[in-house]
């Protein structure tokens, strides 16, 4: 789960993580009043989004006075905001963050995830903050300083002396450094992050460290043990039919094309979308209904993939496993009655019982096609949709 | 021969008076696995069919010499059965629970690694050895004995598949799933080296998917350790970046983790790589030539 720099931002200082002071704001006026709090300027006004690249697309401005504040927020309040993270649709901002501004000697980068390799948590650390970490691992790896954490022992304060001197900082800032490290480790570990990152961790010309960005995401599976967290989603963050799906408990993603894809199975769905390209189509979804779908989440996987304007043909590609064949042609006969559906719709059935699931499709005097095998259903609605 | 289960697997199904382990502690049963005891703590003494219900693994691995578990315990709790299936003694622990916590996975990972356990998954179907042994959710009958090993990070693309395979003749020695997560307890690696040493395996089939690295490792690995042929698919070239496809492992993200990479490093590796999973049964049968 993703969340806002504001929100990260509140989350750091509970840790004792510097960060500029700064108030959100969702009009102009409250971005005036935002800054009087802060008294004393120049300050700047930032778009929140769940996206990098902010400055690049004129998201993020500097103002000396109240009333500048109040026109930056103007400008950004409402503009769909365009950057190489958003695609090309952009996103709408809806928020502002308004911060003190600062003098800055120095941007550093600090960042936190889980290596999946050696499954433990990984601490990095550059002088080149402001950059994207994976543009300096791909140019510079030898500038990127790493430690691994053993989670049995858990973090030791010579690991961000390594990561500190090692990037060069000079022995005043080691002592701050390694206390932000220290205490942003803690935040990783307890608010069961997937990823924290400081970019840039900015060193002022007074010689203090902060936050001056930061993105927290946080890992869904452990929302469970963390409402509070969970409550800072923003669903206008989420594309709408995504949010629904997510209600019915569908894997949905909606993609470009206009072949929606009904599958069961996160790997299943993957390789038909992959088929449905390879034929000549481009998929309009991701859609898992689940290794055990029942007829509802097909019905519920039904209206959410025909929701989308673009969908000019559905294929459904059904692995029966321990899930029978005949219950699934049952409840898309169900699903298909009871939504009417409008566009050609392709069914792929294999598995257990798959003689009597392709029965029950023949004998429902719906006009489906059935198709042989999972190449010849790809080709058949690719030729449908062309 | 097979890896990780056979004949002599003795499972104890935690989580087995729960909906789905009792559903799929049957069909294990069903199948012909020696499911001998379950645990639901405070359910002790009870039986579920014929097997009898133990509070705690300790008591059910002294009670009927269980050396495998399979979990169907919720995500909260998991973390917690599989150490206590490791602590128990249990060789192989299959976890099929999906939505585990990464950090809880961590502190596993670190508590499994002196332990003697192997843990398969979490997120997973399980393991199958056809005709002797089904340790998971998969539906058996589509599997046949035979030469192939099959390594899979997703459930529904294994069977499809392992259906293709068997369509064709092709049985398979033992199929696993590795499971989807980003922290798993066996990886691609670890099967490959238990396929290459198991004289019943003849080829191997390897299933992976966006996200992480492990194909990549994996296929370094088969240029310096694996002399059986292999066959690949990689599922979600059309994937998106910065979209999680189902899996929790399933994201490319900063640039890392496509398809087209794995690809090339599987197929640099001189594996015979199918970019349509239709073709993979058909690719397997021609590389496995007369010995399939």
């Amino acid at each position: 789960m993703k969340i806002h720099e504001y929100q990260a931002k509140d989350l750091l200082k509970k840790f004792n993580v510097p960060a500029p002071q700064g108030n959100v704001a969702a009009t102009s006026r409250e971005a005036r009043q935002a800054a009087e709090e802060l008294a004393e300027g120049p300050f700047v006004v930032k778009a929140q989004i769940h996206a990098g690249g902010r400055g690049k697309g004129g998201g993020i401005k500097v103002a000396a006075t109240f009333e500048e504040v109040e026109q930056m927020a103007d400008q950004i309040l409402g503009m769909t905001l365009i950057t190489p993270q958003t695609g090309p649709e952009g996103k709408v901002v809806n928020k502002v963050l308004v911060e003190q501004a600062q003098d800055i000697a120095q941007e550093l980068y600090l960042g936190m995830v889980v290596d999946r390799a050696s499954s433990r948590p990984v601490i990095m650390m550059s002088a080149e903050g402001g950059m994207e970490i994976e543009e300096v691992a791909a140019r510079t790896p030898e500038r990127i300083f790493k430690e691994t954490i053993d989670p049995a022992a858990g973090f030791f304060p010579y690991q961000a002396r390594n990561l500190a001197f090692g990037i060069g900082l000079g022995p005043a800032l080691i002592r701050p450094a390694t206390s932000f490290i220290e205490n942003l480790y803690r935040l990783f570990i307890s608010l069961d992050c997937s990823l924290a990152e400081i970019n840039p961790l900015v060193v002022t010309k007074g010689g203090a460290m902060l936050a001056l960005d930061a993105k927290l995401d946080l890992d869904d599976n452990a929302m469970f043990r963390h409402h509070d967290l969970a409550a800072m989603e923003d669903p206008d963050e989420m594309d709408p039919m995504e949010h629904e799906a997510r209600k019915h408990h569908l894997n949905y993603i909606r993609l470009t094309g206009n072949v929606g894809a009904m599958v069961n199975g996160a790997g299943l769905a993957m390789a038909t979308m992959d088929l449905i390209k390879a034929a000549g189509a481009d998929p309009a979804n991701f859609l898992d209904v689940g290794g055990g779908a029942s007829a509802e989440m097909v019905a519920n996987g039904f209206r959410i993939i025909l929701g989308d304007p673009n969908v000019k043909g559905v294929l459904i590609n059904i692995f029966g496993g321990i899930l029978r064949c005949d219950v699934l042609a049952n409840g898309v006969v169900e699903a298909v009655q009871q939504v009417k559906v409008q566009v050609p719709i392709i069914v792929r059935l294999e598995g257990t019982n798959v003689e009597q699931g392709r029965e029950i499709l023949a004998k429902s005097g719906l006009t489906f096609t059935v198709a042989t095998d999972m190449l010849d259903a790809a080709k058949q609605v690719a030729a449908l949709v062309a | 021969m097979s890896v990780l289960v056979n004949n002599d697997t003795r499972v104890v199904v935690q989580g087995i008076t729960g909906k789905e382990g009792s559903f799929h502690a049957r069909a294990c049963a069903e199948y012909g696995t020696k499911v001998v005891a379950g645990v639901t703590p405070g359910k002790g003494g009870q039986k579920m069919d014929e097997v009898p219900v133990f509070n705690t693994v300790a008591q059910a691995v002294a009670g009927t010499g269980a050396n495998t578990s399979l979990i169907f315990v919720p995500p909260a709790f998991a973390a917690d059965a599989i150490l206590e299936s490791a602590a128990a003694g249990v060789k192989v622990a299959v976890c099929i629970t999906e939505g585990i916590p990464t950090l809880d996975m961590v502190r596993v990972m670190a508590a499994l690694k002196d332990s003697g356990c192997r843990l398969i998954g979490p997120n997973c179907p399980g393991i199958i050895s056809p005709g002797q042994a089904k340790v998971g959710i998969m539906p058996g009958h589509i599997h046949r004995p035979g030469p192939m090993g099959l390594v899979s990070r997703s459930g529904t693309l294994t069977y499809e598949a392992v259906h293709q395979l068997t369509l064709l003749g092709i049985g398979q020695s033992t199929c696993v799933g590795i499971g989807g997560d980003p922290i798993i307890g066996t990886n691609f690696i670890d099967m490959l080296q238990l396929f290459e040493s198991d004289p019943q395996t003849e080829g191997i089939v390897l299933i992976g998917e966006i996200g992480g690295a492990a194909e990549e490792e994996a296929a370094a690995f088969i240029v310096q350790h694996v002399s059986k042929p292999v066959v690949s698919f990689i599922a979600g070239q059309t994937a998106p970046p910065g979209k999680r496809m189902g899996h929790a492992g399933a994201i490319i993200s900063g640039g890392s983790g496509k398809a087209s990479d794995k690809m090339a490093a599987l197929t640099n590796a001189g594996v015979t790589v199918v970019a349509n999973i239709g073709e993979l049964g058909r690719a397997a049968k021609t590389l496995m030539g007369s010995r399939a």
